[in-house]
């Protein structure tokens, strides 16, 4: 009795919880559907969930004139690495000092960096900022610096150093006569692999999936990292093809002519997305922890 | 108290807080004295952006007086908040509802793949998803319209019809955002003593009841926190959300332009700085006075839940 008990309440929450997650799921598998019709069929039939005729058309597309996806996607590699290592740094070594007791300002710097989440200039007065008295604009260190730090990120860091680096510890390396930065880097630094493992996710999902600063700040083709590519070949195509090598040989115009539009969009889709969707599953504990930590004692 | 455990060091810590504080200064303070364009006439000079900047006139609130004029501040200032609010309300509810359901059950495969499912539409970004969203309602090849012919209606050109819209940014945002609550809540859950729930077992206590007594109520301090955090924010929309799945499309902006995309309209499309900036200024002071506010009365109410 009870077991069927169970086994009906079973069915019932997996259908709450399966339409979700099945919702969820439709996007991506239709996408890569898409990817994999033939362009006549979408011509015909529009995006099927079961196209007329399959076909690998689009991917071969994007080999031969993939120099631009390249290209973009070295500046999203570079991007996310350089920007990556470097807010971490950033963010650490400013999370450590303002959470410990000993450092006379500590409040100060706490205030100058909370503020920033309550109180900001605006839109138009960093975009000013940035391109005309750092003269960043369409360069690389407008993709990496303006996301180096968080608000958020800090003060999750700040409350791990506080609670999970035991005074005695720090007390005990500064009788044996080991400087501050050096008991931060040889033994605070080792110490907290798990926060700052979680603060790099964060800052790499951050860097890879952005488009907003190359929206904004971009304009030369071999600036434009991935998101940024996928948000000009939205209304023309032509774009990936002004790059291509193979123009040189081949005539653009024909190279145009022969684009299977529709299914060469949805396939960039696919292979922007699909790196991130297979390394996802193993870092999502890091992501859950950090998010719990942060929504506990943000 | 003695000297030894009471001892204060500056250099190396003012040392390891340079960087971040320079980049706080260049990215977040600098800009704050830019707010001053809101209350000028910005006109370019000939000899750069930022001469232009000191030389143009002060106009005090003229900005902020076309911006209340129009019915633009009325439009976007109604739209972020009437999107944020229902954002919190069925946020919160299907989050919550999700999380308690994957409580419930007891194959840890199935829990794991339906949260991994649920959580992974958080990790795309807007653009991507505005692809996806293209692939239903894509005039002429979207499967809604495919769907609408099948079964004998008119086709919608989604692009260019208010209607439908509110409705199709609430259902994205909830599908973007629903993982991210939903992991929050599973912990907290994860966080409520086993005993609770074994007592009630042996109390033959039902699975709703156990959901409705025990864990419904272990939450609310976390939903009172989260939607507390959401409601000082309620001023700042999402703005991937309202640029990248409308496309950018003119006809919908009635019900798609927020503060948000306002200002960056304003910036890179219209070139009408001064006005931009006004707007932006008032995002931000409005919504520092409204987390200010919403954390005093917190702090009177219930100290607890008291953001700081």
């Amino acid at each position: 009795m009870r077991s069927s008990d169970r086994r009906f309440h079973g069915w019932g929450l997996h259908l709450l919880v399966g339409l979700p997650a099945t919702i969820a799921l439709f996007p991506f598998v239709f996408t890569v559907v898409i990817s994999l019709t033939a362009e006549q069929a979408i011509v015909t039939n529009g995006y099927a969930l079961v196209p007329e005729r399959w076909s690998l058309e689009a991917y071969r597309y994007i080999v031969r004139t993939g120099d631009q996806l390249v290209r973009s996607f070295g500046v999203s590699v570079f991007v996310t690495a350089v920007g990556t290592i470097t807010a971490v740094a950033i963010m650490s070594m400013y999370a450590y000092a303002i959470s410990r007791r000993e450092f006379r300002y500590r409040r100060s710097f706490t205030l100058l960096v909370f503020f920033t989440m309550l109180f900001n200039g605006g839109l138009v007065p960093t975009y000013i900022v940035v391109t005309q008295v750092l003269k960043l604009g369409d360069s690389i260190g407008a993709l990496i610096l303006p996301l180096a730090m968080d608000g958020f990120l800090v003060l999750v860091l700040r409350t791990f150093f506080r609670s999970s680096i035991p005074d005695a510890l720090l007390e005990a390396a500064r009788i044996d006569g080991a400087g501050e930065l050096c008991t931060f880097t040889r033994i605070v630094l080792p110490l907290s692999t798990p926060a700052l493992a979680t603060a790099a996710l964060f800052a790499s999902l951050a860097y890879w999936n952005d488009w907003f600063q190359a929206l904004l700040y971009i304009q030369s083709d071999r600036l434009v990292p991935l998101q940024g590519l996928l948000m000009r070949v939205q209304n023309n195509l032509e774009f990936i093809v002004r790059n291509a090598s193979a123009v040189g040989s081949v005539n653009t115009v024909e190279l145009l002519r022969n684009l299977p539009q529709e299914s060469v969009r949805m396939a960039m889709v696919v292979v922007i997305t699909v790196p991130l969707l297979f390394v996802y599953p193993w870092f999502q504990r890091y992501f859950v922890q950090g998010l719990t930590v942060g929504a506990m004692k943000g | 108290m003695s000297r030894l455990t009471k001892r204060t060091i500056t250099v190396p810590y003012l040392m390891l807080v340079l960087p971040g504080t320079l980049w706080l200064l260049l990215f977040r303070y600098l800009p704050m004295f830019g707010v001053s364009l809101a209350f000028k006439d910005f006109r370019y000079s000939r000899r750069g952006f930022l001469d232009g900047l000191r030389t143009s006139p002060w106009v005090g609130f003229q900005n902020f007086a076309f911006l209340f004029q129009s019915n633009d501040a009325q439009l976007i200032t109604r739209n972020t908040i009437a999107y944020n609010l229902v954002f919190i309300v069925l946020g919160l509810v299907v989050s919550v509802a999700i999380a308690c359901a994957l409580h419930l059950i007891h194959t840890s495969r199935a829990v794991r793949f339906y949260q991994t499912a649920i959580f992974m539409p958080y990790f795309i970004s807007w653009v991507v998803v505005s692809y996806f969203v293209y692939s239903v309602l894509s005039p002429k090849d979207g499967l809604a319209n495919a769907l609408l012919t099948a079964v004998g209606w008119q086709p919608v050109s989604w692009y260019t019809q208010t209607v439908y819209w509110p409705f199709i940014l609430v259902f994205m945002h909830l599908w973007k955002n629903v993982g991210y609550g939903m992991v929050i809540y599973l912990a907290a859950i994860a966080g409520i003593p086993s005993s609770l729930y074994e007592a009630a077992e042996l109390d033959g206590v039902n699975r709703r009841q156990r959901t409705w007594y025990i864990t419904l109520p272990h939450l609310v301090p976390l939903m009172i926190t989260l939607t507390l955090l959401a409601i000082g924010k309620i001023f700042y929309a999402d703005f991937g959300l309202f640029y990248q799945v409308p496309r950018n499309s003119g006809a919908l902006f009635s019900v798609t332009n927020v503060i948000d995309t306002y200002v960056f309209r304003g910036l890179i499309q219209l070139g009408d700085i001064g006005m931009a900036t006004a707007a932006g200024l008032y995002q931000s002071t409005v919504g520092l006075v409204l987390i200010l506010s919403v954390n005093a009365l917190i702090k009177k109410v219930q100290p607890d839940y008291a953001l700081f």
